[in-house]
């Protein structure tokens, strides 16, 4: 196997970075520029969007159970189980909501995207658009970008309040907590800092999911093997991305909300 | 024109006159298919000037080269039709860029144009429901639908079988004959484009003819054979079968 040297390597990836740089910008300034392609951004929020919601709920769900039920145990020994709706409620709000939902979005979408639009281009379909007159990023990448910000958003919602349901489920059934007691708790605990925090990560990460994804996907070369290689680069690149993004948007936005 | 040391192309230029039909030779990995996607401004030479139509197309942007192929139609190698979209709209493709809205205009034309290729009946079907000589047929009504001034042909009976490809180059005939429009023809079988040069296509009785021998068609026709990324070969029918360059020889026996 023939090593690359160092230096290449690194320029590899810094052209890499520009690159995506340069297709992130393009994607958003076709937004200020015609045609818009409206119909497809609907089409795409239909299957980024609503195509994903049996995953969040499942995912939200079972994320505010094992909250509530690991967490149960340590505040018991505290004497504070009756604050497990505020735990699950701040957990779910402000990171594990945005985040995991984030997580299993990319996991279906970003390589969706990755291996739909590689295939269009290994099978020359891309060419093909381009051919007539019609430019693949209008078409093609800013509406799956627009949509899954757009979507991503309601399904961080959703996935807080399914995770709050499967934290109630846990209370009530195994833990014996008031269901009423559960809620108010849940509910009084969160502060606009936390609620702003939690709608403009998904904001962020679905920018992420979608760019990441179209990027691998358009740039995708050498046939099957290619698209095969460019999905699986947008699923981890994604998630990675996500994963450190989410650092430091929540220290920024700890530094600038005036966190307690 | 290079991808990385590989060079493909070198000191290539022709001239292809209005109404001219030229079919481009030369073995595999020779440059045949990338001549094409210079002339429509997909890939960028790294030195030299192509005009097309007028205009250079290495001094354009991207925007202003979709202008410009607006007047070109290309069928790729492997018809490169959209799988997400129906016949009638991978048909319709470009008329809906350009209207919006699929009216009964557009629906005309596009069941005018599958006619043309004899696929009227498969509007609602999906490209994966096509046989390859059909999808290629799809893809050449695609790239007509606009009467295009400039036709491109990338191997369009690449992968087909004996009939098949008799079809195809059936209906390039057709297309060159009643429309007259200027094409590039990027074959690897030569048989292809001796059929087109000894053959014409009669209106009256809707197929194609063979010319009496030493009769050539109407629409004039021209060779152009790669090899080693350069122009070996530039000229019509009876050049090339008069030729005494022994691997042009050895090329066409």
């Amino acid at each position: 196997m023939e090593l690359t040297s160092p230096t290449e390597l690194a320029k590899e990836k810094v052209l890499t970075v520009q690159d995506y740089f340069m297709f992130c910008l393009q994607a958003v300034g076709n937004l200020f520029r015609k045609p818009l392609y409206v119909a497809d951004m609907a089409l795409q929020a239909d299957t980024i969007g609503v195509g994903s919601l049996p995953i969040v709920v499942l995912t939200g769900f079972f994320t505010g159970a094992v909250l509530a039920l690991q967490t149960s145990n340590t505040l018991e020994r505290f004497g504070s189980i009756t604050l497990v709706g505020q735990l699950v409620s701040t957990s779910m709000v402000r990171e594990l909501g945005p985040v995991l939902t984030s997580l299993m979005v990319a996991g279906r979408n970003s390589s969706g995207m990755a291996s739909e639009l590689g295939s269009m281009v290994v099978t020359e379909q891309i060419d093909a658009m381009r051919a007539l007159g019609t430019d693949p990023m209008k078409k093609l990448v800013t509406p799956r970008v627009v949509a899954t910000v757009f979507m991503l958003f309601f399904l961080a919602i959703i996935s807080d309040l399914v995770g709050l349901v499967g934290g109630l489920a846990i209370s009530k059934l195994l833990l014996g907590l008031d269901a009423r007691q559960y809620w108010s708790n849940a509910w009084q605990i969160l502060v606009f800092q936390d609620i702003f925090m939690g709608l403009i990560k998904p904001v962020i990460f679905g920018f992420i999911i979608a760019t990441v994804g179209c990027f691998y996907g358009m740039n995708a070369r050498g046939g099957t093997q290619g698209v095969g290689r460019a999905t699986t680069q947008a699923m981890v690149a994604a998630s990675v991305l996500i994963l450190a993004v989410d650092l430091i948007v929540t220290r920024l936005l700890m530094a600038t909300l005036s966190y307690r | 024109m290079a991808f990385g040391d590989n060079e493909v192309l070198r000191g290539i230029s022709f001239h292809l006159p209005r109404g001219e039909t030229k079919a481009i030779f030369g073995v595999a990995g020779s440059g045949k298919s990338l001549i094409l996607k210079l002339a429509l401004g997909l890939i960028r030479p790294d030195s030299g000037r192509i005009i097309v139509l007028g205009e250079d197309v290495t001094q354009m942007q991207e925007n202003q080269l979709f202008e410009l192929r607006g007047k070109i139609g290309m069928v790729f190698q492997e018809s490169a039709l959209f799988d997400s979209l129906s016949v009638r709209e991978n048909v319709a493709f470009r008329l809906m860029e350009e209207h919006g809205v699929y009216d009964d205009d557009i629906d005309r034309r596009v069941r005018e144009v599958l006619r043309f290729v004899e696929l009227e009946h498969t509007l609602d079907l999906d490209p994966g429901e096509l046989s390859g000589g059909m999808r290629r047929r799809v893809a050449i009504a695609r790239a007509l639908i606009t009467h295009p001034e400039l036709l491109l042909y990338d191997s369009p009976t690449g992968g087909l079988d004996p009939v098949t490809s008799n079809t195809i180059i059936e209906l390039i005939v057709k297309q060159r004959d009643v429309y007259k429009t200027s094409a590039l023809l990027v074959t690897h079988r030569l048989q292809d484009a001796f059929t087109m040069a000894s053959h014409q296509f009669d209106q009256k009785a809707n197929r194609m003819v063979h010319l009496p021998k030493g009769q050539h068609c109407d629409v004039p026709m021209s060779f152009l054979i790669l090899r080693d990324g350069k122009v070996i070969f530039d000229g019509g029918v009876e050049q090339l079968v008069q030729t005494q360059d022994e691997y042009i020889r050895e090329y066409i026996s």
